[in-house]
């Protein structure tokens, strides 16, 4: 499912860009959005169809846990959520709103900066 | 922006306007890049002048706001399509049937509204995902199980009301079923309770599901004639403990006693939900020893396959039973099955799994198959997803679902008839010689395959929609009709329940002119178009 975000996260996360300042607040609020929309396939253990299509795309070159990923970018993962890929689809706004949207990315790029 | 058809663009503005009054101007979508989220994202018109598109979307909040939004609509005569969590993928997702449709997206009403652990029922509202109503049982610790369907974010609602199935108990599995009582907003923007809800202060509306008079839920489920704005369902009492036990017969023939006697025990209601397989299936193309004796004119006999399946030491069909309650009963239960078989099928075989008892440790929850235990998850999209037996997935599936009887001469026949028709066109065969059906239903097989989606190849989605098209006929020669459909097949699978004349789609047609006038609510859902477009399109 939102595995899928896979595909796309390797066409569009290594466009450099600044991180922008995150707060613990915001970073914590994107995990509990993220544990309730995303980790149902994107979760750590079995079970996880998001996860082992990761794994099974990056082959061990990158975590197939989305929240052990370093190099993701907003871009990307606004992309996956919005447009969807493969047999992830895409999320309404009466799901994802835009702030849960912006609060996700915030989680999932709280160590994109670091790296760079 | 797109219009609804047959709708001035000065009326369009109005109702715009009004939809914001009764809902606020955050929860009513216009714009290219969020209408977009509401195309079905496993669509097998994906791209094509004939996808299903929306005009606009509307995300109220609670009955009485669903109630304003349709009265808007029934005012300027704007079509209109519900959704819950829109997550009918593989028979339509969030999309219309009617293109210009405005989605009435109901996935904000999300309130569980009632758990009773005594008596054994809900009530929840369309957006409530099977996801929510477990976390709220479990928070409480209320001794009920859900019955959910594969994926955990559907909605209750949506998947009773589109005939949706589950895994454990029959009465619970069908989920339609399985509901009682619910309240809708019909055309007109009344709001109507079925069953005991329609009397005032009812203490029983999710337990009592006729109440007086004829019963109208069912005109609900695939229908068009209203927005179900709650649901009552029946829920099962936690079992003590869950085993399971798979039985392996060894030859062909053995199909027909194997299902026999678990119709026998799943009717009783000594099982849960059987599991059929074959020990000789499997996924890619057949070892050349079975291509070869594929290639036989007539096919491989029973000899054949018996042999076939000796030499690999192997037993030809297998069932996997699943027994629920106390240890004591299901140990009785599962004693007795193995007696049934044994007297029966010589040479059955059983493989016991471990006893389970409730609450599962972490170790014994990764390795349950959940839903048969109740609790929902996402793993099922394991089999579409990118793996390295898979390594190029497809952007979706379109899933083609006849019904077939409960007999093994049943199973060997759709077998046959599928692969002739694979044959036919030209295809690999979805179906093999080992295939067996779903069993999510009661008393019937599904006779369940895939068609994959792309986004990108608009060829392969033609030639799958022919197959689908032809498929759809070829079951019906055969007195087989599909339970469910997405909606760009479902004019086609309407057609086939043509009894004398299509006299049920004339009476759906009656009711619709009569209770949906301006016709606005789901257009051509279930091949129930409203009068206006049905002379459009004669």
């Amino acid at each position: 499912m939102r595995a899928a975000v896979v595909i796309v996260l390797s066409v569009i996360v290594l466009s450099p860009r600044a991180a922008p300042a995150q707060s613990d607040t915001a970073v914590q609020q994107g995990n509990d959005i993220y544990q309730h929309w995303c980790a149902t396939c994107h979760g750590r253990g079995p079970g996880n169809p998001g996860t082992t299509a990761l794994a099974a795309k990056y082959k061990g070159s990158l975590p197939g846990i989305l929240e052990d990923r370093t190099d993701l970018t907003p871009q990307a993962v606004r992309f996956a959520v919005r447009r969807g890929t493969s047999i992830m689809p895409f999320f309404r706004k009466t799901e994802i709103s835009d702030a849960d949207l912006d609060a996700i990315t915030q989680y999932l790029t709280r160590r994109s900066g670091a790296r760079r | 922006m797109a219009i609804p058809p047959g709708v001035s663009n000065r009326d369009w503005q109005t109702a715009l306007q009004q939809f914001t009054q009764a809902v606020g101007a955050q929860w009513v979508f216009t714009s290219d890049e969020d209408i977009a989220l509401y195309r079905d994202a496993y669509s097998p018109l994906w791209g094509e002048p004939e996808e299903r598109l929306v005009s606009a979307a509307v995300a109220p909040d609670g009955a009485e706001q669903v109630s304003q939004v349709v009265r808007v609509a029934n005012r300027f005569r704007i079509p209109i399509y519900p959704i819950s969590t829109g997550k009918n993928l593989g028979y339509g997702g969030s999309a219309p049937n009617l293109s210009g449709s405005v989605v009435i997206d109901l996935k904000r009403m999300n309130r569980v509204i009632e758990v009773d652990d005594k008596r054994h029922f809900a009530i929840v509202e369309p957006g409530v995902a099977y996801f929510d109503l477990y976390r709220h049982i479990q928070e409480r610790g209320l001794k009920v199980w859900i019955d959910c369907p594969d994926p955990g974010w559907g909605s209750p609602i949506g998947n009773a009301l589109d005939h949706g199935v589950g895994y454990t108990f029959g009465a619970y599995r069908d989920h339609f079923h399985s509901h009682c009582g619910l309240e809708a907003v019909l055309p007109n923007g009344d709001v109507v309770r079925t069953g005991m809800g329609a009397l005032p202060g009812a203490k029983t509306w999710a337990e009592y599901r006729y109440g007086f008079g004829p019963t109208v839920d069912g005109l609900f489920a695939q229908g068009n004639l209203g927005i179900v704005t709650k649901m009552g369902f029946h829920l099962l009492p936690a079992p003590e403990a869950y085993q399971t036990s798979v039985v392996t017969v060894p030859r062909r023939n053995d199909i027909v006693p194997l299902i026999d006697i678990v119709n026998e025990l799943e009717h009783a209601g000594l099982i849960g939900m059987p599991e059929y397989s074959s020990p000789l299936g499997g996924f890619g193309p057949p070892p050349p020893e079975l291509a070869e004796l594929l290639k036989r004119p007539g096919g491989p006999s029973e000899e054949d396959f018996d042999r076939y399946a000796q030499q690999r030491n192997r037993g030809s069909w297998g069932c996997r039973l699943q027994f629920y309650g106390s240890p004591k009963v299901v140990a009785a239960h599962l004693e007795h099955a193995k007696d049934r078989f044994n007297a029966v099928v010589a040479g059955a075989t059983f493989q016991d799994g471990e006893l389970l008892r409730f609450p599962l440790t972490q170790e014994q929850l990764d390795r349950v198959h959940k839903v048969a235990v109740g609790i929902p998850n996402m793993s099922i999209f394991s089999i579409g997803a990118r793996t390295a037996l898979n390594p190029s997935p497809s952007d979706g599936h379109l899933w083609f679902s006849p019904i077939i009887p409960k007999t093994g001469e049943a199973v060997l026949e759709a077998q046959r008839v599928f692969m002739d028709a694979f044959a036919k066109l030209g295809m690999p065969s979805m179906v093999s010689p080992f295939s067996m059906p779903a069993t999510w239903m009661h008393r019937a097989f599904i006779f369940i395959m895939a068609f994959p989606i792309s986004r990108t190849n608009v060829a392969q989605n033609q030639r799958n929609r022919a197959a689908f098209g032809e498929l759809v006929k070829v079951a019906a020669q055969h007195g087989w009709g599909e339970y469910r459909t997405a909606p760009a097949f479902q004019d086609e699978v309407m057609a086939a329940y043509s009894y004398n004349n299509n006299a049920l789609l004339r009476l759906h047609e009656t009711i619709k002119d009569a209770v949906d006038p301006n016709g606005i609510i789901a257009a051509g859902r279930s091949g129930i178009w409203p009068r206006h477009l049905r002379r459009a399109r004669a």
